[in-house]
């Protein structure tokens, strides 16, 4: 079996992009704390040993304050990692040394990645690499992580550790003397048997009211010891409330004594790039605004660069292999019924969904340059008033943000929250923000009833869709998930130039989703949608008598009072729920087979007017998210229900925008 | 001991973490990412919304239910 090493360290330390330039993987980084949620594997090569290595959610500390704090310690606990690389951000050294501290107590083998010393450098941080790590009493290895320095010797230093036996014994961290004796009494009492976690950690643990260790103590212990353990635990930890706080003064005065010889930095005073650009960004009154502006110039220049200088590319492309397909089926005299399937099925299905590349391929570059830059951190700052109006707080704007992208990732992204009514509601409003998905459906649309306003509408149904998420949330928060407002905390990381590779790797992300969907969802979709179309046999393909115009003529009616009874629709907006871009899927397919060669475009034009177009949009906005959100709010929520209530009730508000937008048009003379 | 709640701190000036009155578990989480008794914090930016603080050379945005319940020690 091959070694395991842990990654550990800070939120936004750099963990992943070491685990990314280690590994060769691919994962999404970004310039803001809490992008990964999950607990992420990869291998790579150090001479001739192949090693496994874990990247651990970013966490501050290994208390038990949120899921990704008890994954993290969960795992260093079980013994399972080798070796720990506790990645330390060079620029903000004492506050990531705190969770070095904690680690070292827990007994792990620790080596720290002394991480964005170029970036300390430049900000005229010096730094002792040799003093550090002879206090710390562990290796200590500078690395840039983005510019892949120091890798060598940071495997070398976690290979080399590897063999060893841990150094407990060596490490005593002194919390003063009235604490200290009263761990050396606790440690009494669990150093025993049935205990397998170093007796030190496990009493200041239990001094710091650790309710997860003290079950765990208790489970584990006999009769005979747990009566014991009782009677010195009440005596030690009685009138002790400040006990926990005096704990972390005592991490951080080892932390200063550590770092007082090693480090030293410049006095502040100067004015940063950083601070100068946050006192517009964050202004109080144009901070939200240019928030509104920067999204809306995003789509402005994906229109720009995606549709009108790209758009044909990929377009030609479709038409070019839809073209050669058919001519080779026809040299082939493939049968009658496998030349519709290629043309409706793949290429007016499939295919249109493809042709939508260029523009999410821009659109995802455009998020990737603010992500990367650390603006996002100042858009959950901007938006922390709003969001507490309606009964969150500014941090709970992150997982929707993320949701952007993708709404499964938005809802994982929730577990950095550490209330639960936040989480909850997170979870809950997160399939209101537009995900990549919808874009196809929108682009359609606008192609053929909004070209000149392409950046406009796409940019309303985005704030639409805040909008409804944020009175979601203002109606959750006053009902179902009652409670204290919490609060706001959030560290803004300094503003970072984007690196190209980044950026292109968080598009990729994207897109690569999109493609997989593509090649795997859609086409399956497709092709059911396309067998049900033809049968029963004899009938007109895609008539309303086949069994998918039935289907649809029985869906139908539900969507009459918001403009689009027609059952292709309804057929569409059923399938968007194994996945958004089948809508468009559908929709291509269906009215490819209506007349031979007829664009998707024309289709729609025929079939739907421009308020039964909005009206529509609005619907695939907000409906029912798709399966794969589904299963994600299931688990994380723990509870099918919730993902039943989720499947419920978006779709009651989605049709209820819809009839209101078609039904408001009309009276405003707009049908 | 001059102590100020953080949100009556002008911008740009420097104080003491003395005591944080929050509740349990956001005192113990404020003093986990470095505001423990004796911080050296800075405030960047107090005016509406969230405080920015600078402490050892990072910001962090306290929302200002929060920084109303730091006492800051302002006495160099």
């Amino acid at each position: 079996m091959s070694k395991i090493i842990a990654l550990v360290g800070n939120p936004n330390c750099g963990k992943t992009t070491l685990f990314n330039a280690l590994t060769g993987a691919n994962h999404h980084v970004g310039n803001w704390p809490g992008v990964t949620v999950e607990r992420k594997e990869g291998q790579f090569r150090h001479g001739n040993e192949v090693l496994t290595i874990v990247d651990l959610p970013g966490i501050y500390s290994l208390g038990a304050f949120s899921e990704d704090e008890m994954v993290a310690r969960d795992f260093i606990l079980s013994g399972e990692p080798d070796v720990v690389i506790n990645v330390v951000d060079a620029t903000n050294i004492e506050r990531n040394l705190y969770l070095t501290t904690q680690l070292l107590e827990m007994g792990a083998k620790v080596v720290v990645a002394l991480n964005m010393v170029d970036e300390a450098n430049s900000r005229k941080i010096s730094l002792n690499t040799g003093a550090l790590s002879r206090r710390l009493g562990v290796p200590v290895v500078p690395t840039v992580a983005s510019k892949r320095k120091g890798l060598e010797e940071l495997a070398e230093a976690a290979v080399s550790l590897m063999g060893l036996a841990p150094k407990r014994s060596r490490y005593h961290l002194s919390y003063g003397e009235s604490i200290d004796a009263k761990v050396a009494e606790l440690e009494k009492v669990v150093h025993v048997e049935g205990l397998v976690y170093p007796p030190r950690w496990v009493a200041v643990k239990l001094l710091e009211g650790d309710e997860h260790v003290l079950r765990m103590v208790e489970g584990s212990l006999s009769s005979q010891e747990l009566e014991n353990f009782r009677r010195v635990y009440e005596e030690v930890a009685a009138h002790s409330s400040d006990l926990p706080l005096e704990i972390v003064d005592g991490r951080y005065r080892f932390v200063h004594a550590v770092t007082s010889s090693a480090v030293r930095r410049p006095s502040e005073g100067v004015l940063t790039l950083t601070d100068r650009l946050d006192r517009v960004l964050t202004h109080r009154y144009w901070g939200l605004p240019l928030f509104a502006l920067i999204m809306f110039a995003v789509f402005q220049l994906t229109f720009a660069l995606g549709q009108d200088l790209l758009g044909g590319l990929v377009a030609g492309g479709v038409e070019f292999v839809g073209e050669a397909l058919d001519g080779l089926l026809l040299r082939v005299s493939a049968p009658d019924w496998l030349r519709s399937y290629a043309a409706e099925g793949l290429i007016g299905g499939v295919g249109v969904v493809l042709e939508f590349i260029p523009l999410i391929v821009i659109l995802y570059m455009l998020m990737g340059l603010l992500e990367d830059s650390g603006y996002m951190a100042r858009a959950a700052y901007v938006m922390d008033n709003t969001m507490r109006a309606v009964g969150l707080q500014g941090k709970t704007f992150i997982p929707l943000i993320v949701g952007f992208g993708c709404n499964v990732p938005g809802v994982m992204a929730a577990r950095t929250l550490e209330n639960k009514k936040d989480r909850m509601i997170a979870i809950l409003i997160n399939p209101f923000m537009s995900c990549g998905a919808k874009i196809p459906i929108y682009l359609a649309f606008i192609a053929a009833f909004f070209p000149e306003q392409g950046a406009l509408v796409m940019f309303s149904l985005y704030v639409l869709g805040i909008l409804v998420a944020l009175l979601m949330g203002k109606v959750l928060s006053s009902t179902l998930f009652k409670g204290d407002v919490s609060h706001f905390l959030l560290e803004l990381p300094p503003y970072r130039t984007p690196t190209l590779r980044n950026v292109l790797r968080n598009m990729w992300d994207n897109v690569s989703g999109f493609l997989a969907r593509a090649g795997t969802v859609i086409f399956v979709v497709v092709s059911l949608l396309w067998v049900l179309s033809a049968l029963p046999a004899g009938v007109e393909p895609y008539g309303p008598e086949s069994i998918l115009g039935r289907i649809g003529s029985l869906i139908a009616p539900i969507f009459a009072p918001a403009g689009f009874g027609n059952w292709q629709a309804a057929v569409g907006l059923f399938s968007g729920i194994a996945a958004k871009e089948a809508v468009v899927a559908t929709l291509g397919m269906v009215y490819a087979g209506v007349e031979e060669g007829i664009e998707l475009v024309s289709a729609l034009q025929g079939a739907f007017t421009p308020l039964t177009a909005l009206s529509f949009l609005v619907m695939t906005l907000l409906y029912t998210p798709c399966v794969a959100t589904l299963a994600t709010i299931r688990k994380e929520t723990g509870s099918a229900k919730w993902a039943v209530f989720s499947a419920f009730y978006s779709f009651a508000i989605g049709w209820v925008g819809a009839v209101l937008v078609f039904q408001v048009g009309r009276i405003l003379g707009l049908g | 001991m001059a102590c100020l709640p953080l949100t009556s701190l002008e911008t740009g000036m420097h104080g003491r973490v003395a005591r944080i009155a929050a509740g349990h578990s956001a005192t113990r989480r404020l003093y986990e990412m470095g505001f423990n008794t004796g911080a050296d914090v800075v405030v960047v930016k107090n005016d509406r919304g969230p405080v920015i603080v600078g402490l050892r050379g990072h910001k962090v945005a306290l929302g200002r239910g929060l920084a109303e319940k730091m006492l800051i020690n302002t006495e160099q």
